[in-house]
């Protein structure tokens, strides 16, 4: 596949993914919408991914200095989203159908 | 190593799929616990593959790099304590901003592409989701003062840091021969504009808008984690989808929340300016104090009590006390109800949040819709904690607050108001309730005047 390819392709599945962002939102109770929040936060914490791969690339100090902080912004947006997000949800056990039942 | 590289794509698809079915069960309380579960363990295996990629280079740096940033959000995500979540939110949002933005340069300091203009609009919105977050932070922290911080010729200013920074961001792009423009200098010019552009951004916005601007600036850093996706030679469909998921979905959240203040994202940036210090003159009256016990006897011989918690009651962590106050009352038979704003709190769902891990039950809680033809026959309203979200001056024109829906709880026969001192709202408006001869002050920690109204229900 040619790079011109794969960019229209890109674009196809980022209106898809448009599509379904706004689907499993537009579900959500009012009550979730803090937990939702912070749980998206989370997944944007994807950016790792991209930040490993910046730093696995780079050639010079300058671009290793930057992909090192991207990296290490990138690990804590995932690490520090998915404590928010699962201390939030935590809440909602307590008043859930099993109560005294983790997890 | 072994090379596994023939496992990325397959191992990002499962990543995605992960993530849809974690958002979804995210949105059933039932559910939504393991949905953060589901996503964790995607978002696991895909950092996991991710060293496999091809040629990849300095491992030891990113190994070393996400024990560092993956401790520091850990530990500080476990040790903030609950009331702080929502700047917590606003603080990693910028960290993902920030790591979007330092992708951009990375990419950008190679050579050019046909998709490096992808990487600078990229690029742009992550830098300006990582300052505005951390401005909002800070504000929601109280590092920082949280009321609107305006100049004159303010928005000259922005636009023009804006325009400069798009400007720059141009010549990253096409890269012109002359020295002064070259790369080096025209990309951390790029930045510091775009940097620059998130700090003016935030600054005039008032703390009480916040919920709907860390929403946004989350929005906004899924848009630029997939134009990163982009930027690269080989697109990242786990990064592109990952981000317009979280784009379309915290758009749609944004909007609903300002809809819920009846806010228009314009008013919410733009509306600090031109907003001038209210009269005092405009309110008549005094304010009256009151003492627990006789709020206590008051409570006691009620029949229809609605309770409004606001941020005040998170701070005070007095939610365990209000639900032994709720028990306590409903044992001598009074009916019991919980108004819950939609922006009471720093967050939408705020309030709901903490009143679930007191034990309170969700059919207790009503939101305003619900419960704001009830207050006409409501004998007493406790407002605990709560201020812009009761105050009346949003029914007057004029008022900062002009045009906000909020509860009506002036409308009820007593209106106790729980408050720590006499200072104002978040907002930082004078509170026309305070001062109405059905309202009755009673001031100190909230935990504390909870827990004396208990003891003294109990007594009775």
């Amino acid at each position: 596949m040619t790079e011109i390819t794969a960019f229209w392709i890109a674009i196809y599945i980022a209106m898809l993914a448009a599509f379904t962002g706004y689907v499993v939102i537009s579900r959500i109770p009012a009550i979730l919408h803090t937990p939702l929040m912070s749980g998206s936060n989370f997944i944007h914490g994807i950016v790792l991914v991209g930040a490993m791969v910046a730093l696995g690339l780079a050639n010079t100090p300058t671009e290793q200095v930057i992909g090192f902080m991207a990296v290490v912004l990138g690990a804590a947006n995932v690490t520090g989203g998915y404590v928010v997000t699962e201390r939030i949800l935590q809440m909602f056990d307590r008043s859930g159908k099993k109560p005294g039942k983790g997890a | 190593m072994a090379d596994f590289s023939f496992a990325i794509e397959p191992v990002y698809i499962a990543t995605i799929f992960f993530f849809i079915v974690g958002l979804q069960r995210m949105s059933n309380p039932l559910t939504a616990r393991s949905g953060i579960v589901w996503a964790g363990a995607a978002m696991l295996i895909a950092t996991l593959v991710t060293f496999f990629t091809p040629n990849l280079t300095n491992i030891g740096l990113i190994a070393i790099a996400i024990v560092i940033g993956g401790g520091f959000g850990y530990i500080s995500a476990k040790r903030v304590a609950m009331t702080n979540m929502p700047q917590m939110v606003a603080f990693f949002n910028g960290m993902g901003g920030g790591a979007a933005a330092g992708i951009s340069a990375v990419v950008l300091l190679g050579p050019t592409t046909p998709t490096s203009s992808l990487a600078v609009v990229g690029g742009l919105i992550g830098a300006v989701s990582f300052s505005g977050s951390l401005i909002a932070f800070l504000k929601l922290q109280g590092w920082m003062p949280s009321r609107p911080v305006t100049f004159t010729g303010q928005q000259i200013v922005n636009m023009a840091v804006l325009v400069l920074a798009i400007v720059s961001g141009v010549f990253v792009i096409l890269q012109p021969s002359s020295r002064l423009l070259s790369v080096n200098a025209s990309l951390p010019l790029f930045f510091i504009l775009a940097l620059g552009f998130g700090l003016l951004m935030t600054l005039p916005i008032g703390g009480a808008d916040m919920p709907v601007v860390i929403s946004m600036y989350n929005a906004f850093t899924g848009l630029a984690v997939a134009l990163d996706g982009f930027s690269f030679v080989t697109p990242n469909y786990a990064m592109i989808i990952a981000g317009v998921i979280v784009g379309a979905a915290g758009s749609l959240l944004t909007l609903k929340m300002a809809k819920a203040m009846n806010r228009s994202l314009t008013n919410v940036f733009f509306g600090a300016f031109g907003a001038t210090e209210e009269q005092a003159a405009h309110v008549s009256g005094s304010v009256k104090a009151i003492e627990a016990d006789d709020v206590a006897v008051m409570l006691a011989y009620a029949d229809r009590v609605i309770i409004v918690p606001g941020y005040g009651m998170a701070v005070a962590q007095a939610q365990q006390k209000v639900k032994e106050l709720t028990d306590v009352l409903e044992r001598r038979g009074v009916r019991v109800k919980f108004a819950i704003h939609p922006v009471a709190g720093r967050m939408p769902g705020h309030m709901n949040v903490l009143l679930a891990e007191a034990g309170v039950a969700y059919d207790h809680l009503f939101d305003r819709d619900e419960v704001n033809p009830e207050f006409p026959s409501t004998d007493i309203v406790l407002v605990i904690g709560a201020n812009d979200v009761v105050n009346p001056a949003a029914h007057r024109k004029g008022s900062p607050l002009f045009g906000m829906p909020i509860l009506d709880v002036e409308q009820a026969k007593n209106v106790i108001v729980l408050k720590r001192g006499q200072g104002r709202g978040f907002a930082g408006i004078e509170n026309d309730l305070f001062y109405r001869d059905n309202t009755r002050m009673l001031y100190g920690d909230a935990q504390e005047t909870v827990g004396k109204l208990v003891q003294a229900l109990k007594k009775l």
